[in-house]
């Protein structure tokens, strides 16, 4: 397979948009990707969406959105995989340019989640946990990842505060993250006085509902040579993406996330690197305690001490390997369709020293973590600089 | 919900009907084609007791729109005694006493409000024991 490369970078401000409409959102995501690329005609694009139907009842998104790009007669793929939607475009694209099927494509994330009220955005979300056997007695998804809680809580000794650090170090970072949706600071005891939401988790424990777009252009390494114009190239050098049960009661471990260990490994075998050489890490954190379940399934702490890494600081952002530098979901926000790509262009900033305040000094490699579900389904990418 | 979605799921949701894998023993609930352990495709159809222990819970406070007009209350995962886990409401109960490791028994009760097409959706609830 042929190495591929990330030349073109694409997110404006996320929050509240509604004076935009979902084909807005991501156009200017993509055209601001294949401007920063220098690029005007690509070959191909993949477009993660998660529910274009239940939000504004839109799909066939990659007929519009190609059609609203300027691109015709070319395939264009919405794909999803729930809340890891965005993650499975990137991994997409990839694999079209690695196969040599294509040389230029876009992968793109979007969701227009602000256009129906908290009831049936709620609603929507709760169809990436399983429909029958789950949502249908009435368990949302902070409702999944409270019982994550409790039971991590129960096994490990795990407490509320450890889980609202997580928040608060991540809106630390999303402070110095001008796209962020809420830039702003919390402390441990705003957390734990902010609304319940779903015993124990509180609102300031979950992401917020959002509306945002983001956009990546990969490219052969051929292409991305030439296109380079003496910036650094990131090249993607690991990709894994696996599955575990839809159905959280039907895990043998509920405070495990075995995709997460699964797809870590692959990618952490084709970079040929370990959890040990990132120099940071943009990881799913739907909700704190998400956070601390991924930091152990990636590796980057003993299983069961998620809890603990956070109060040691290992994962701030001048810790041993920063964690969410963007803010994470928490305080960047969380378009579902539109998280994994974001996550691999902050990566990729990082790489090419153009994160700003936010900046992690020398960065040369760096993973993305992006989850469906309950982590039914993960997808992990490792960027490297060539 | 329609009426054909409700009917099918009748036998696991009244009846807590389920299959054992002839190989290895797996019990899928509700049941399925193929053995998620060892590929399997034949099963014997057994059905499960009703009684189990609290694995994880939590209470919602904010709810699905089916299900606004019931907040807050409680859901838990429960482990049956048959070794198969699911996820249900516990019902008449005081958060407070919620514990990981409590033992319940599932009842018949009434889920959601009225679907679309009229029906009432029922299924089991878990109980505290006392
Ligand atoms: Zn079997």
């Amino acid at each position: 397979m042929r190495d591929v490369a990330v030349i073109g970078l694409g997110m404006r401000k996320w929050g509240e948009l509604w004076e935009q409409s979902l084909r807005t959102i991501f156009t200017e995501a993509a055209i601001d990707a294949l401007d920063d690329a220098g690029v005007d005609r690509i070959d191909s694009m993949y477009i993660g969406c998660m529910s274009g139907g239940l939000f504004v009842g839109q799909e066939h998104l990659g007929s519009m959105l190609a059609d609203y790009l300027g691109q015709r007669s070319l395939p264009a793929t919405r794909v999803e995989s729930a809340c890891a939607s965005g993650g499975l475009a990137v991994k997409s694209a990839y694999y079209e340019i690695a196969s040599g099927a294509s040389d230029v494509v876009l992968a793109a994330g979007v969701e227009k989640m602000t256009d129906v009220d908290g009831n049936a955005s709620t609603y929507a979300l709760a169809t990436a946990s399983d429909q029958e056997y789950e949502a249908y007695h009435g368990v949302t998804f902070p409702g999944l990842y409270a019982m994550i809680a409790h039971a991590h809580m129960k096994k490990y000794g795990t407490t509320k505060e450890q889980l609202a650090q997580v928040a608060v170090k991540n809106h630390a970072n999303g402070s110095r993250n001008p796209l962020a949706q809420y830039p702003y600071k919390v402390d441990v005891k705003t957390v734990l006085e902010s609304t319940l939401i779903a015993d124990p988790l509180h609102i300031l424990d979950c992401s917020p509902i959002t509306d945002g777009a983001a956009a990546v252009l990969l490219a052969s390494m051929d292409v991305a040579k030439k296109l380079a114009k003496g910036r650094p190239i990131v090249r993607i050098a690991g990709v894994g993406h696996s599955t575990d049960t839809i159905a959280l009661h039907a895990r043998k471990d509920l405070t495990f996330l075995e995709a997460t260990q699964h797809a870590a490994r692959k990618a952490y075998d084709m970079a040929k690197c370990g959890p040990g050489e990132l120099d940071l890490v943009e990881l799913h954190d739907c909700f704190t305690i998400a956070e601390i379940c991924v930091i152990e399934a990636l590796g980057l702490c003993e299983r069961g001490q998620g809890g603990k890494a956070i109060d040691q600081k290992l994962t701030t952002a001048d810790g041993k390997i920063p964690v969410n530098v963007s803010g994470g979901l928490k305080s960047k926000g969380h378009p579902v369709g539109a998280t994994g790509v974001a996550q691999i262009l902050e990566v990729a900033k990082h790489l090419r020293g153009e994160a700003g305040e936010r900046q992690v000094k020398g960065a040369r490699r760096g993973l993305t973590q992006n989850m469906g579900g309950t982590g039914g389904s993960s997808i992990v990418h490792i960027l490297e600089v060539c | 919900m329609s009426t054909a979605r409700y009917w099918r799921e009748i036998p696991h949701r009244y009846r807590l009907e389920a299959s054992r894998c002839k190989q290895c023993g797996y019990i899928a609930y509700p049941h399925r084609l193929i053995c998620p352990e060892c590929q399997c495709r034949e099963f014997v159809p057994i059905t499960l007791k009703n009684t189990g222990t609290i694995e994880t819970y939590t209470v919602i406070r904010v709810a699905p729109s089916q299900f606004v007009d019931q907040v807050p209350y409680a859901v838990a995962i429960v482990k049956l005694d048959d070794g198969v886990a699911l996820t249900c409401q516990v019902a008449d109960t005081d958060p407070s006493k919620l514990a990981i490791g409590k033992r319940v028994t599932l009842e018949f009760r009434r889920i959601q409000a009225d679907g679309e097409a009229g029906v009432l959706a029922y299924g089991l609830k878990a109980v505290l024991q006392p």
